[in-house]
């Protein structure tokens, strides 16, 4: 009964597959595919906005929206009524193609991104070797669209943000992609499922999960705080601030297109956060054996919306990062650091009880509790003692305790 | 036969190469040449080397293109440059391209050609795990000296910013600290 309901999606496919004529097969399969991972993910879309303003109000101590529909349920239905109607503006000396293509330039590539990662067991659009190296590589079209979109516009606004953005991406990008190789080495493997696979057996009561390492804690914070900054999200949000630069690459945007930008924003976090899961949280696999019975997509989305949950409230609670800082932070801490788990997930590899083998097989085998604990401690020293040196290094001389106002009190 | 993906993707290749050529503005250039540059990655695809072809992605598109955008507004301001680059040196263009030409030609003849049958593309599968296992054991040198070599010019880029900044710095002379600027942090 748990296995059907687990692979319910997957044998609904297959049946529908199965009706219809041998030579149209392949391209069913790929169109319904498609067509339920574009379905999701704009569900997915559609609730997070709604959940953001609503938690956001929360944290703000207001009420959010609450006009259309119960609780303001239908508010996205309205946003999206309203960016569909409204006048497309197009400033006069702006260049009219790339100024179309940019929001093209960015929706593709997340979407394309998400085709990688696995919302269930046998649920993944594409299963690829070098599904993470595909990842990255159609990521890095983002940083293109965003040039296009600051650039075309004709506005100081717009190129001041997109320079802001396009340095801030690449910058992220490294440590991004530094904090994903750990996994990447200790799986053996550049394919989501079989990362995800690995994951998913159990030792004892816990999860094998990468995260529950210490070089995978740390992999995953770097991350996040990664992913966030190439998501151009708060505390990250310097390209697209308000306050400073209207609204960074897209202040000439209006209407469908700048509704794209959106839907490009949030789809690219979430390909972000479906990657984080896939490479740290376990993917779609539960947090316990007892709880094995619950469908994998239904792990896979709770975890996805616990991610953005923690998303929204870090924007709702942090300030905004100032450009020496973002990229002092970027080079002189996240980088070093993201250096530092990839040594030490090379030193959990080595000191595995079966150096030799490919750690899926060298897994199963019982561990000694002493070489267990000497291995935890020499890889989280590893990681915790650059911590705690960088933090001291990079704080030195500065007042980081909580400020005193000379006039305000 | 041609395959109709790679007249698609040949079309693309030669139509950015070409409009990199010949567009008025620069920007438009750069981006053309970013077209032919994903062209060429979507061929190493179509001949079944993903790893190259997402590697070329990732370095060409994500990295080589944003790097020559930023080259020509940091060069020529926001305006992109004027004339195409069609005007002075015809000829040494001419004999440059030339000269190419033949040593590609050249090489393309003298290689090994698969005989006309055998159209069935390899296996990929191990195609990654072979590229990261040559890697790590029979060129573990020339990728050893190529991250030297890279660690060496990113601390020679990193001595040539910090050479033009630092007398700036107020947090590098000995005893003005960032006390005197209550704004900055002095990092």
């Amino acid at each position: 009964m748990a296995e059907t309901l687990d692979q319910l999606f997957v044998l609904a496919k297959h049946a529908l597959v199965d009706s219809t004529p041998a030579a149209w097969r392949p391209w069913v399969s790929s169109i319904l595919s498609i067509a339920a991972m574009i379905m999701a993910f704009a569900t997915l879309f559609a609730l997070t906005t709604i959940l953001e303003r609503k938690g956001l109000g929360r944290i703000q101590n207001r009420l959010g929206p609450n006009r259309v529909g119960p609780f303001g349920l239908l508010q996205p239905l309205a946003d999206g009524v309203k960016s569909l109607t409204k006048e497309d503006l197009v400033p006069r000396s702006a260049d009219r193609v790339l100024h179309f293509l940019a929001p093209l330039v960015l929706v593709i590539p997340v979407f394309l991104a998400l085709a990688v990662v696995p919302v269930g067991r046998n649920m993944v659009a594409v299963d690829l070797d070098a599904g993470i190296l595909f990842f990255f590589a159609v990521g890095a079209a983002t940083e293109l669209s965003v040039f296009m979109a600051g650039w075309s516009s004709r506005n100081k606004y717009s190129v001041l943000g997109a320079m802001r953005a396009v340095s801030q991406m690449i910058s992220y990008e490294i440590p991004l992609i530094l904090s994903a190789l750990p996994v990447v080495m200790i799986t053996g493997s550049l394919s989501t499922v079989q990362i995800v696979e690995r994951q998913a057996v159990f030792t004892g009561l816990l999860p094998s999960w990468n995260v529950l390492t210490p070089w995978g804690l740390a992999a995953f914070l770097l991350f996040l705080i990664a992913g966030t900054a190439e998501a151009n999200r708060c505390p990250f949000d310097l390209p697209e601030g308000e306050s400073e630069i209207i609204a960074g690459y897209y202040t000439e945007y209006s209407g469908f297109k700048f509704a794209l930008f959106f839907l490009g924003e949030y789809i690219g976090l979430f390909a972000m956060s479906g990657l984080a899961i896939t490479l740290f949280l376990g993917g779609w696999s539960a947090p316990l054996a007892a709880l094995a019975f619950i469908p994998g997509y239904v792990w896979f989305f709770g975890k996805l919306l616990a991610l953005i949950f923690l998303f929204i409230w870090v924007r709702g609670t942090l300030p905004r990062l100032r450009m020496d800082q973002l990229m002092n932070f970027a080079w002189k801490f996240m980088l070093p650091m993201s250096l530092m788990t990839i040594l030490s997930a090379g030193a959990w590899h080595l000191m595995s009880p079966t150096p030799g083998v490919p750690l899926s097989s060298a897994e199963a085998v019982t561990h000694s509790a002493g070489g267990t604990i000497a291995r935890w401690l020499v890889c989280g020293f590893l990681v915790a003692a650059p911590y705690i040196l960088l933090g001291r290094y990079l704080t030195e001389g500065r007042n980081v305790g909580p400020r005193t106002y000379r006039y305000a009190d | 036969m041609m395959h109709p993906a790679f007249l698609i993707i040949a079309l693309l290749i030669v139509a950015g190469a070409t409009a990199a050529m010949r567009l008025r503005n620069l920007i438009h250039c750069a981006l053309a040449l970013t077209c032919a540059l994903g062209g060429v990655g979507l061929l190493y695809l179509l001949l079944g080397a993903q790893f190259v072809g997402f590697a070329q992605f990732l370095v060409y598109i994500g990295a080589v293109s944003i790097l020559i955008v930023f080259a020509i507004l940091l060069t020529h301001g926001m305006d992109g440059g004027g004339d195409t680059l069609f005007s002075r040196g015809r000829a040494l263009g001419w004999g440059l391209s030339l000269v190419v030409f033949a040593v590609l030609g050249g090489a393309v003849m003298s290689s090994r050609m698969l005989p006309e049958g055998s159209t069935e593309p390899l296996a990929s599968t191990p195609a990654v795990r072979q590229i990261g296992d040559l890697l790590m054991t029979r060129y573990i040198l020339p990728l050893e000296i190529m991250g030297l070599l890279l660690t060496a010019a990113l601390i020679g880029a990193v001595l040539l910013a910090m050479k033009s900044g630092a007398s700036a710095m107020p947090h590098t002379q000995p005893g003005g600290k960032a006390a005197t600027q209550p704004g900055r942090d002095g990092q």
